[in-house]
């Protein structure tokens, strides 16, 4: 039979993928229909959550933090109660990460605060004197992109059914109007929460900066 | 059927891509020193900005040395060994020369794309498939190029039967294929949102543990179809070639072969041990990894019996001596990969450097070694002229060989201590370290794994000062080599 499939390229192809395919098949579909389901009580990410999480992804924070704690009494004494699958069913993409240079971050918004974080991301060796995580000073002048992340709510609405309200809607004007009445108050209380006076002054003008996206989204991790 | 005399090989698009490995090569390795020495001396962070820390860099070394270096070195040998093993030269097909060309400079387009919107944080962030939809969009494209042009040589070959290198070939294309399209399955968000923000953004189909599922699948399999399969075609030619030795044994061959492709894909599940996907698909991951020692150790065992008679060789030739350690170093990160995949064991190596300790002593100690080997094997039949250094070589191998064993001696040291702190408690039950106990720790191991990228930098500048002198000024060959290469 080999030497017939090596005479015969197309079969051999064939042979190659049902042998290849196969495992995909068995081992990932039958968890779609399970898995995806939220655990009781998750709250879709808002959408200055949403910005925050793209600061995360631009700045690629899994290239040393994970989040995802494992079943172990080392890991839960650390960071908390171990993750639950359903906990993830609004993130798209996943950010477990693979490495840890730095800690685990799921559930950093229980022990750490806003004002924590502004000094950390503006200089991380004023709170860890060892850390060699570098500054993110950027990201205090740097605008968060507002309006993609907007995209993005109205985009998993839409086509994923994640249950957003009626604030969330295609369009500049819909989009215009959730930032200023929903958006800029969650930011400016982030902002005071940080305790910097410039930034609370940018969230004031309508602006947001990176930062201040990102640390809601550390807030919302829990 | 004709001779190999009378059939003249086009070799344009070979000389190409072996000049973007060079380069590719050059650069991915630069960014990993740089990012290597980051670790150990933080102050490094800061050379351009925003765009040189190292969560920024990380990917933009992997993307560069997968993408561009490996696939390069790949291109190049399947452009060579293809056409000689399937005897039908790209010359014979005015179409197929014309898409060879559109291959390459698409591949050009994704490399200078992907590295600026690297660079600016433009990012599906998910490991080794960053790219975001438009231009994974021009991946595909380009892909099936290259796929019309592999089974266009086939459709057009001379020698009926086809060899072990095409087998594998033919895996590699389909494997990538098949995994590139479902892991970057994504939604635009500007399509769907009535026009709102930017128009390269998209979200994943997929969510979490299902993205995680469905990233690993690909993630492990990327190196199962792109440092592994296709390394493994340039090993069962260059091999045999260099050393006008038959290959050991065509049952060993056939075992290996379709064993690697059964049972590959199950392992992906070992990079999600412990985590929230199901408790059987994570044994099934850990089962499958122990299994797949048996084709990878089939393949190297294979090569190396291949040796058998005239190991002699390996003193004489450093081209011989690259690919028998390429084969070695092929099996220890073959076993060490299963010992990771042991729930017991991922426990204290996951999340640790032990990890890129692993992957290291495969892409550096197998798949850069076979590419170096391949592309200098190529040198003397495309350029016409003799290697121009064997001392050169020499010492290139011996440096890269004590930088790899540098590298994942450190790697493993770093990743055991921290696994081992992470989960050390006193006699009351309490965390005995705190996180960044832990890190500190860790300071002389990354300075001795920056050392040892630096060493191995040094060896790949040799080797493209020997390829660029070989191309330009090497002593001009009447004939084609037939086995060893001549080097001066």
């Amino acid at each position: 039979m080999f030497h017939w499939l090596e005479k015969n390229p197309f079969f051999f192809a064939v042979g190659v993928f049902v042998v290849i395919a196969y495992a995909g098949i068995i081992e990932i579909l039958p968890n779609f229909a399970e898995r995806a389901r939220p655990v009781k009580g998750l709250k879709p990410y808002t959408v200055l959550e949403l910005a925050g999480k793209e600061v995360y992804k631009k700045d690629n924070c899994i290239a040393c933090h994970s989040q995802l704690i494992r079943p172990f009494k080392s890991e839960t004494d650390r960071y908390g109660q171990y993750s639950l699958s359903g906990e993830y069913a609004y993130d798209r993409p996943f950010l477990w990460g693979s490495k840890r240079t730095g800690p685990d971050l799921h559930r950093v918004g229980n022990y750490r605060t806003p004002d924590w974080h502004a000094n950390h991301m503006w200089d991380p060796k004023s709170v860890v004197p060892e850390s060699i995580m570098p500054a993110y000073k950027h990201q205090f002048t740097n605008l968060a992109d507002l309006e993609t992340a907007y995209a993005e709510a109205v985009t998993v609405k839409k086509v994923f059914n994640t249950p957003y309200g009626k604030e969330i809607a295609p369009g500049k004007a819909a989009f215009e109007k959730y930032k200023k009445d929903i958006l800029l108050p969650e930011a400016l209380k982030i902002a005071k929460a940080m305790k910097r006076d410039d930034l609370v002054k940018m969230v004031e003008q309508g602006k947001v900066p990176e930062i201040v996206a990102l640390v809601a989204y550390l807030e919302r991790l829990k | 059927m004709q001779s190999n005399a009378t059939l003249e090989y086009d070799y344009s698009i070979v000389k190409l891509f072996i000049w973007t490995a060079v380069i590719f090569g050059f650069v991915g390795m630069l960014i990993g020193v740089l990012i290597a020495a980051q670790l150990a001396f933080p102050d490094l962070n800061y050379l351009l900005g925003e765009y040189g820390t190292f969560s920024r860099l990380r990917p933009l070394h992997t993307n560069v040395v997968v993408y561009g270096f490996t696939l390069s070195g790949i291109w190049a040998s399947f452009y060579y060994s293809g056409q000689r093993v399937l005897k039908v030269s790209i010359n014979e097909s005015g179409f197929l020369k014309a898409l060879t060309k559109l291959h390459f400079l698409l591949y050009l387009v994704i490399a200078a794309l992907m590295v600026l919107s690297l660079l600016m944080g433009i990012t599906a962030n998910k490991e080794y498939a960053q790219m975001e939809w438009p231009l994974d969009v021009i991946v595909v494209l380009t892909w099936v190029i290259f796929g019309i042009i592999m089974f266009g040589l086939i459709g057009l070959r001379r020698e009926k039967t086809l060899y072990i290198s095409m087998w594998y070939y033919i895996a590699f294309f389909l494997g990538v294929a098949m995994l590139y399209l479902f892991n970057n399955m994504e939604v635009p968000t500007k399509f769907f949102s009535g026009g709102l923000g930017a128009w390269y953004h998209s979200v994943s189909m997929y969510a979490g543990t299902n993205d995680a599922l469905v990233q690993w699948w690909w993630g492990h399999n990327a190196v199962a179809f792109v440092f592994t399969v296709p390394i493994i075609a340039m090993i069962y030619y260059f091999l045999p070639k260099e050393s006008g030795q038959a290959v050991y044994s065509y049952k060993l061959s056939l075992l290996s072969f379709w064993g690697l492709m059964f049972v590959y894909l199950w392992a992906g599940g070992h990079h999600l041990v412990w985590s929230t996907v199901p408790d059987w698909m994570q044994t099934m991951g850990s089962v499958f990894s122990v299994v797949l020692i048996l084709p990878s150790w089939g393949s190297a065992i294979n090569m190396l019996l291949t040796m058998k008679g005239e190991w002699n060789q390996l003193t004489e030739n450093p081209l011989i001596k690259f690919m028998v350690l390429a084969s070695t170093f092929y099996m220890l990160s073959t076993l060490e990969g299963p010992i990771q995949s042991v729930k017991s064991v991922n426990a204290i190596a996951h999340f640790t450097d032990w990890i890129p300790g692993h992957v290291h002593d495969g892409v550096l100690g197998w798949v850069a070694f076979m590419v170096f080997a391949a592309l200098m094997h190529m040198a003397p039949r495309v350029f016409k002229r003799e290697i121009y250094s064997k001392s050169l070589l020499e010492a290139q191998f011996w440096i890269q060989t004590i930088a790899v064993v540098l590298y994942f001696t450190s790697m493993w040291i770093a990743g055991i201590t921290q696994g081992m702190m992470w989960r050390a408690v006193d006699e009351y039950g309490n965390l005995v370290y705190s996180f960044i106990d832990t890190v500190s720790v860790l300071h002389p191991y990354y300075a001795i794994r920056a050392f040892g990228g630096l060493l191995y930098l040094i060896g790949v500048l040799m080797f493209a000062w020997n390829i660029f002198k070989t191309a330009t000024a090497g002593r001009r060959l009447e004939q084609e080599p037939r086995y060893r290469s001549p080097m001066a």
